[in-house]
């Protein structure tokens, strides 16, 4: 087994919300809650949950695009939490994005091969211009694009193109760890599984590390080797992609699970659905205990008073549920 | 069951800076009374137009309906005027958006913003109105309606916003609701909380509904039949049941063969459609999707085909090879 890349610990991150009448302090979104997972050099992890879960603020920490309340992100054996803007500089090249939205994170006054070249002459990765010209015409073919398609605006191209040109962005850069930000969500169904082949051929040919975060479970689970599940700041449940669907051990995994329709008339017709009462709860004030107990079909009295720590119920499979 | 609505070979087009954009391109479908038919495709096929049409609300000038005819009870929507029209939205056939937060008034409340369609179409007094009001926030299981009805739509979550958009949809009783991807901006839990809703009050009040998605799943867990649109036409049609058991059209069998399956072992690899979606201003002569199709022969760059019949009663494709895309399904 190959060595850990990332070990995120204890990731906490509060955001204070202004508010009152003279702009006091009226309280705290709790958007990540002591999160911790590892993921090995190559592996990719699927980070799943609904929105306002955490996820997304995880993946922005790891950025750095955040700082964290406290909690520690080592990747290759170094706490970024602990490093300063020009130790980060060099690390960020090593991290690098891919955003759900890629016409909003392409600069529509820029060519293509000017949206690649300019991160390769910033980080002094590709000195000359002629060279940068020839590496921009490698990554566009490394994404199945053609090489003319430097010369057009981000406009000019499809959803599905943009992304591809998102992707050679963050290849630029030679990172070893990519977090994939829903970067199919955005993308119609025929397009997603072009995107998700690309995102699984790179992996293979550079060795990448992924941290995928989605909100579709059947996309996660072809894409995945491991996967955790999010819910109000806390990871519920961790473990390899086989035993998470075939066997989750999580009442909020089991629900979100049975929540996807599947595209067959007669098997949705005998399938049992588990359809959750309410709505996920506010992180500003969440519940006590486990944070999943007022949706939760299978809660009982102590849930609401103790949060049930995430512990290894199997080998290599954590659930936070003392039910479970 | 009786015919509620026949849209019969409608056409509706954009004049836009790229050129002239055929986003609805002669399409046929019925919906019967209380059945849920899914008009399913993705971005730019067509499908919210055709439910835009249907409604008469496709924006002039730049948009037009060209041709074709809507027929609901028996009246062809196309000929009437916009009085009448005005008579039919809402009180008869009635919508619901995707995104609630704009389909609702910010600066009224939500009580108002129910009862002035009740006013209106039903020319309930204010008590009247407010009492049906109350009913209707019960019957999308809203709680404490006395109280909600007072609020505004940002009091709102987004999955209560599109209960409140069913409920104003149901408040005069239409025969017909339009819903064009109802659960999109919702979470997964939520989505099933609102297609639960929307299937039992389907049933038990016995409204018809049309379902505009891009969601196979969604499709195959709601729909008694449904109508897959490509580039402005539909291509295939079928009870769900047979459709999803043997899709004969080369796009349809792309889109289920190409997302990850739930139920299904996992597959080493996708089976994507190559290519990308096609430029509706610039559509091809023939087939829209020759240039993506696996099974393209001559003939399909050259002539559009028409919907032929492709096995169980009411199933149809519109495709030149099917004969050669069931041998080789059979085959494989």
């Amino acid at each position: 087994m190959s060595e850990v890349l990332l070990q995120v610990d204890s990731l906490v991150k509060h955001f204070s919300i202004g508010g009152g009448i003279v702009g006091g302090h009226a309280g705290q979104v709790r958007a990540v809650d002591g999160v911790s997972f590892s993921i090995r050099r190559g592996e990719t992890l699927g980070l799943v949950g609904e929105s306002g879960c955490g996820k997304t603020t995880t993946g922005r920490c790891i950025l750095l695009l955040e700082r964290p309340t406290s909690g520690r992100i080592m990747f290759e054996g170094v706490d970024l939490v602990t490093l300063d803007e020009a130790a980060l500089r060099a690390v960020r090249r090593r991290i690098q994005v891919i955003f759900q939205d890629p016409y909003s994170s392409l600069n529509p006054r820029m060519t293509i091969g000017q949206i690649l070249a300019e991160p390769l002459e910033v980080h002094g990765i590709v000195r000359e211009k002629k060279a940068r010209a020839e590496r921009v015409r490698e990554l566009l073919t490394q994404v199945g694009l053609l090489p003319q398609h430097a010369l057009r605006y981000p406009h000019q191209l499809s959803g599905g193109q943009r992304q591809r040109v998102g992707i050679a962005r963050a290849l630029a850069m030679e990172p070893a760890l990519i977090v994939c930000d829903e970067p199919v969500s955005a993308l119609d169904v025929s397009i997603q599984a072009q995107i998700i082949n690309l995102l699984e051929d790179l992996q293979a040919r550079y060795g990448l590390t992924y941290l995928f975060i989605a909100h579709d479970l059947s996309v996660v689970r072809h894409i995945s080797d491991r996967v955790a599940v999010m819910y109000l700041g806390k990871v519920v449940e961790i473990t390899d992609r086989t035993r998470l669907y075939e066997e989750p051990l999580h009442p909020y995994t089991r629900a979100l699970l049975s929540a996807v329709p599947i595209p067959d008339p007669e098997l949705e017709a005998r399938r049992e659905h588990t359809v959750l009462r309410g709505e996920v709860p506010s992180a500003v004030n969440p519940p006590s205990g486990c944070v999943f107990h007022p949706r939760c079909p299978i809660a009982v009295d102590r849930c609401a008073a103790a949060v049930p720590p995430l512990r290894e119920i199997r080998r290599d499979h954590w659930a936070a549920c003392d039910l479970a | 069951m009786a015919v509620l609505l026949e849209v019969d070979n409608l056409r509706t087009q954009f004049d836009t800076a790229a050129g002239t954009v055929r986003a609805v391109d002669g399409i046929s479908y019925t919906v019967n009374e209380g059945e849920t038919v899914a008009l399913v495709g993705e971005s730019g096929c067509g499908k919210s137009v055709s439910a835009l049409s249907v409604m008469r609300l496709v924006s002039e000038p730049a948009g037009r309906i060209l041709s074709g005819r809507i027929v609901y009870k028996g009246r062809d929507l196309l000929k009437l005027g916009e009085e009448a029209m005005r008579g039919v939205r809402g009180r008869e056939i009635a919508m619901v958006f995707q995104e609630p937060m704009t389909s609702l008034n910010p600066v009224l409340t939500i009580g108002r913003q129910i009862t002035e369609g009740l006013e209106i179409h039903l020319k309930m007094s204010q008590s009247q109105g407010h009492a049906r009001a109350v009913e209707l926030l019960g019957l999308v299981g809203i709680a404490d309606p006395e109280r909600r009805l007072a609020q505004y739509p940002h009091h709102f979550s987004g999955g209560m916003r599109q209960r409140l958009m069913i409920a104003m949809a149901l408040a005069c009783n239409p025969s017909l609701i339009l819903a064009d991807e109802p659960t999109t901006a919702l979470d997964v839990t939520i989505q099933a909380q609102i297609l639960e809703l929307m299937r039992d009050l389907s049933r038990r009040l016995g409204v018809a509904m049309v379902i505009i998605t891009h969601n196979l799943g969604v499709v195959a867990r709601y729909a008694d039949r449904v109508n897959v649109m490509y580039a402005g036409r539909i291509v295939e049609r079928a009870d769900a049941g047979e459709l999803y058991a043997n899709p004969r059209h080369p796009y349809t069998l792309g889109l289920l063969r190409s997302v990850p399956r739930l139920d299904e072992p996992r597959r080493a690899r996708l089976v994507p459609i190559e290519g990308q979606p096609p430029d509706l201003a610039r559509l091809p002569a023939g087939c829209a999707f020759a240039p993506r199709c696996v099974y393209r022969v001559a003939r399909c760059e050259a002539e559009a085909p028409v919907l032929a019949p492709a096995g169980a009663a009411g199933h149809v494709a519109a495709c030149w090879e099917l004969e050669r895309v069931v041998r080789k399904e059979r085959a494989a």
